[in-house]
């Protein structure tokens, strides 16, 4: 299919680009990194007639502390994410995404916007309840991640993300991140589970445990039960997953429960439990 | 602003050369390189991502050429295995023989300059994480471990016998 590209340098040309490329039916998609798109498109899973590449937009470069939030661009690397270590939780779950090389392409932006299943950079954003600087045809707007993120990004025909934004006492917590693959060092998550304490509450984000990324406030509710034993607060937590549990060639939905129950015995070890 | 349409000629810096090509913008990098310009040192495997056979230097930087397109690396420099010439790395991989069919080197030698680069002193742990971007059939590993510990072993001495 014939596809144009664009290279828009501020955040006004780029949504009037979206915006005028719309209009003449030419079918617009931001780009990032590219991974995705060039992956889906193989498999003519991705259709666009024009891509606009944000990464050169100064404001999707920033990685900056602003007042009470450190300001991540949408367009850093995880590369550069784990290299400058602003938000070790991040910084740490995003160094375990892909392979060193390939997170030299990956951006933030487009790991948590894309339609591949993990994103698992979402997931300290999702603990840390960060907000999205989001870009849309009536301006800016700073919204709560979990306003716009449910199973996957909810953006309107011309939004895009900007930036990432956390609170600069969210990013310093105790934290567990773990990534456990089936056999390689390198592979999509069996699981990946990201968790920090707040307020000696527990906030747990998961990957490749359903079809989605998720962080559950009734499986925090059990995890955080002082009622219960910690044994019994797990089997709880495995009831109220939020969804169908993965079952494919990589895991049985029955080991991927395994992993879940075994995972969560290894961050109430690390993080304490109550 | 760059616009590339859908077939255009652009200029794109490669090897310290500025090449024009005509190119498609839905081109992946490794295509153009390949077949419109001619450099056939970064291969092409699984063309998704996961073996590093195409990895070429972006700016510097390391980057898997099949999984970028080709509008992307317009005005930024592009190193491919033909632009280099003698290096260190090229001499320690015949010294400590770490190939065997060869196909994954350039892949492989494209990465390791990337790392020795940025990393002076590279350790275990690093070389390892960035080693593993790129697959090698033949499993040449450990003597490409030994190849970038000689490289570092001679810096060192090096930078001794300047001090
Ligand atoms: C070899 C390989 C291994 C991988 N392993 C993993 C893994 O272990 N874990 C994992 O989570 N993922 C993995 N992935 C998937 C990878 O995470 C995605 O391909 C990547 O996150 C997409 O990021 P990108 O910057 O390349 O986005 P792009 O491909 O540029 O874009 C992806 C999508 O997001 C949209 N988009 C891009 N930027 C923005 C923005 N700023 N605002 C709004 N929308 C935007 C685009 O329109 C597109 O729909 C792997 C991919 C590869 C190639
Ligand atoms: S051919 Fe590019 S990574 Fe395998
Ligand atoms: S030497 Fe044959 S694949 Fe590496």
């Amino acid at each position: 299919m014939a596809m144009e590209y664009y290279r828009p340098t501020t955040i006004k040309e780029a949504l009037q680009l979206y915006q005028q490329l719309s209009y003449a039916g030419k079918n617009p998609a931001y780009m990032s990194g590219g991974t995705e798109i060039v992956t889906l498109s193989r498999f003519h899973l991705f259709q666009a007639a024009s891509l606009i590449d944000l990464t050169h937009i100064p404001e999707t470069r920033v990685h900056d502390v602003d007042g009470n939030h450190l300001v991540l661009g949408a367009s850093l690397t995880l590369n550069e994410i784990s290299e400058k270590n602003g938000f070790p939780l991040l910084a740490v779950t995003a160094s375990r995404v892909a392979d060193h090389t390939t997170r030299n392409h990956i951006t933030l932006g487009g790991n948590i916007s894309g339609k591949i299943i993990y994103k698992e950079a979402i997931l300290p954003l999702l603990v840390s309840d960060s907000l999205l600087l989001i870009a849309s045809f009536e301006g800016l707007k700073t919204v709560p991640i979990h306003a716009v993120f449910h199973k996957e990004p909810h953006l309107s025909p011309g939004e895009w993300v900007v930036q990432v934004l956390t609170e600069k006492n969210a990013v310093d917590r105790p934290f567990f991140s773990v990534k456990k693959r089936k056999i390689d060092v390198i592979d999509y998550p069996l699981l990946t589970l990201t968790a920090i304490k707040v307020d000696g509450k527990l906030r747990v984000a998961i990957s490749g445990l359903c079809d989605f990324p998720f962080r559950s406030v009734a499986m925090e509710q059990v995890l955080n039960d002082p009622s219960r034993p910690v044994s019994a607060r797990i089997i709880e937590a495995l009831k109220v997953i939020p969804g169908d549990v993965r079952n494919d060639w990589i895991a049985s939905a029955e080991y991927r429960r395994f992993v879940l129950q075994t995972t969560l015995e290894e961050m109430y070890a690390a993080l304490g439990g109550m | 602003m760059l616009h590339v349409g859908s077939l255009e000629k652009v200029r794109l810096n490669i090897n310290g050369h500025n090449r024009w090509v005509t190119i498609k913008a839905s081109e992946r990098l490794i295509d153009v390189l390949r077949n419109r310009l001619g450099y056939t040192g970064c291969k092409p495997g699984c063309l998704n991502g996961d073996c590093g056979a195409c990895t070429v230097l972006v700016d510097g930087v390391p980057m898997k050429s099949c999984m970028m397109l080709a509008p992307q690396v317009v005005g930024k420099a592009i190193t491919t295995i033909e632009g280099l010439e003698g290096t260190d790395v090229q001499k320690a991989f015949i010294e400590h023989n770490a190939f065997q069919c060869g196909y994954c080197t350039p892949g492989f030698i494209m990465n390791i300059e990337g790392l020795l680069a940025k990393h002076r002193h590279a350790d275990e742990a690093i070389i390892e994480d960035w080693l593993q971007s790129n697959i090698c059939r033949c499993t040449s590993y450990q003597e490409m471990k030994a190849a970038i510990q000689d490289v570092l072993h001679k810096r060192d001495q090096n930078h001794e016998e300047l001090e």
